[in-house]
């Protein structure tokens, strides 16, 4: 007896410990959770665009997921030209190919993969967009070529519903 | 510590006391004896006290009348600044306020390095003025996206994009900070939530800030330990307490000619246009007294090393007393520490300087040279100055540098005869 009841009291300590770790963590999680997007925000997945207006060398801005998404429609130069710019000068090497499903329509989120600004458009020394907070260059492919951001902005999930509309999302 | 057994006069106090001894308290605070050779430098922890309150005071008053809703919080600082009794003095009181908070903690900081405040035994208090100061850059912060204008909305953005820095799980974390796909509705609720919660946490670490700086009591311009109660102290009150009031008065005027002359001039006019998630302002900046760390962010090419290096340039101010080796306290006794402690001023002031201009050209490259420069003062420069520099021989007693050396009684004499 003398032996045994030591051992008892650890089993008891560490089954007390164990289900408070559960109880603690089952507490915890739903307040951390509760901060991440909700169902109304994720509800808003997806917009559909016409885009029957927009001239050739224009871009458009439109709202989707509380973020700016551009739509440009190139000229046949602007598509040619990044087309032509080789793998080796890129930061973060895409082939425009592998961007725009469409070589015409480039869609894209208007969002600089830096700190999150709204890139500007026509300028910079790429011909493309620049962004004015921390100086960030990106071409007609809206691939990142000077400045401190990471990666080429970012190309979202969208289909062309007909000529006429784009969906994204 | 002067803790000699208080007993309380009146029997209805001593009765009190037995049972919660807040009599004892209040006897330790008054009498807590005090190095005599304070200087002025030293009242800004009153001061910074008197700032706590009044943002708590004007914070709660405010948002007795602000809306936090993407729709309506731009429109309801407004409607403040319009309608409500007194709302634009509050309201300038508490935006100002908060630049006020900064310039007095600033200058009790830079107090702290001069005269080595931070070393031991004093680590501990030092260490929860860095966490002090971090909790006042994340409620100044939130505090300024609750307008809901173009510079809250885009310093909002900037700032919480930082997190994605952070490989892999960097996008997960800032969609949960927002609590959506970008700054919207979600983020601002709970940016009030945690902004009106901020001072009361500070409130909290301040208690202990200065419990833990009533255990081996003040430090001094001499920098040298003080027996006490002795001659070398005084009692808080009414000694400190009448020059603490006195400092305080000469910077509530400094703080009454932003809020009633230029309430604007800290601001910035972008904030006064509602919040647009499809336009950022052509030049984004933060606060001015964020600008040395911001300044920091931008000199590193890299993303992710910028993060890094514009956090570790606050946190290596935590590791300060270990990096300083020196057991000299005061820079008074310090001739080469002193030169040094200057340029720190001067590249503090540069990095400021430099965070509001735009990125690049000359600018850029001198923010580079000023951060290369802050980590090098603290990281090499500190460290090894404690072991090559010679030093200016302490005096006995914080007495002795006053009279010359003298004999301390008949020095008294003198300078009584004097007079």
């Amino acid at each position: 007896m003398s032996e045994k009841k030591p051992e008892r009291r650890e089993f008891l300590f560490t089954a007390t410990y164990a289900v408070g770790a559960v109880g603690v963590g089952a507490v915890v999680w739903p307040l951390i959770d509760q901060m991440n997007p909700d169902a109304s925000v994720k509800a808003l997945a997806s917009t559909e665009v016409d885009v029957s207006s927009v001239q050739p060398g224009k871009t458009i801005t439109v709202l989707w997921r509380g973020k700016p998404v551009f739509i440009k429609r190139r000229t046949p130069d602007e598509v040619a030209e990044a087309r032509a710019v080789k793998m080796e000068d890129l930061k973060d090497p895409q082939k425009d190919e592998d961007r725009a499903k469409d070589p015409e329509w480039l869609v894209m989120l208007g969002v600089c993969t830096h700190l999150g600004c709204v890139p500007l458009n026509d300028k910079g020394d790429y011909n493309g967009w620049f962004c004015p907070c921390h100086g960030s260059h990106y071409d007609i492919s809206g691939r990142i070529r000077k400045g401190p951001a990471p990666t080429n902005m970012e190309v979202p999930k969208y289909e062309f519903v007909n000529t006429n509309t784009i969906k994204i999302g | 510590m002067s803790d000699h057994e208080y007993v309380p006069s009146s029997k209805f106090g001593k009765w009190f006391n037995d049972r919660l001894p807040l009599l004892s308290l209040a006897s330790h605070l008054t009498d807590y004896p005090t190095p005599k050779n304070l200087n002025y430098w030293w009242t800004f922890g009153g001061i910074l006290t008197f700032c706590l309150i009044t943002q708590i005071v004007t914070g709660l008053t405010l948002a007795m009348h602000y809306i936090a809703h993407a729709d309506m919080a731009f429109e309801s600082v407004e409607h403040i600044m319009r309608d409500v009794n007194y709302g634009w003095l509050i309201r300038y009181i508490h935006a100002n306020g908060a630049s006020m908070f900064f310039l007095a903690v600033y200058i009790h900081i830079f107090r702290s390095l001069f005269y080595g405040s931070y070393k031991s035994p004093r680590e501990i208090i030092w260490i929860i003025g860095i966490i002090i100061y971090l909790l006042m850059m994340a409620a100044a912060f939130m505090g300024y996206v609750l307008p809901w204008g173009q510079m809250s909305f885009w310093g909002a953005t900037v700032i919480t994009n930082l997190f994605s820095a952070i490989p892999l799980v960097g996008e997960g974390i800032v969609n949960w900070l927002w609590g959506g796909y970008s700054v919207d509705n979600p983020t601002l609720t709970r940016f009030f939530t945690l902004h009106y919660l901020i001072p009361f946490l500070i409130l909290g670490l301040v208690v202990l800030h200065i419990w833990a700086l009533h255990v081996p009591g003040n430090n001094n311009p001499v920098g040298i330990d003080v027996k006490k109660p002795s001659k070398d102290t005084v009692p808080f009150h009414p000694y400190i307490v009448i020059k603490d009031a006195f400092a305080l008065l000469m910077f509530m005027i400094v703080f009454a000619f932003f809020v009633f002359y230029s309430p604007n001039i800290l601001g910035h006019a972008d904030n006064y246009i509602e919040a647009n998630p499809m336009v950022t302002p052509a030049h984004i900046v933060p606060e001015w007294y964020l600008l040395p760390f911001y300044a920091i962010l931008r000199s590193v090419p890299d993303k992710l090393m910028g993060v890094v290096a514009m956090l570790s340039a606050i946190l290596i101010l935590a590791a300060l007393p270990w990096l300083d080796t020196s057991k000299i306290r005061s820079a008074v006794f310090r001739p080469l520490y002193k030169q040094f402690y200057w340029i720190l001023v001067v590249d503090v002031l540069v990095l400021g300087y430099v965070g509001a201009m735009p990125a690049e050209g000359l600018y850029l490259l001198i923010a580079r040279v000023a951060t290369a420069y802050y980590f090098i003062h603290f990281l090499i420069i500190l460290p090894i100055l404690g072991f090559k520099e010679k030093t200016i021989p302490l005096p006995l007693s914080i007495t002795e540098p006053v009279l010359g050396g003298m004999p301390i009684a008949s020095a008294v004499k003198k300078k009584e005869s004097l007079n």
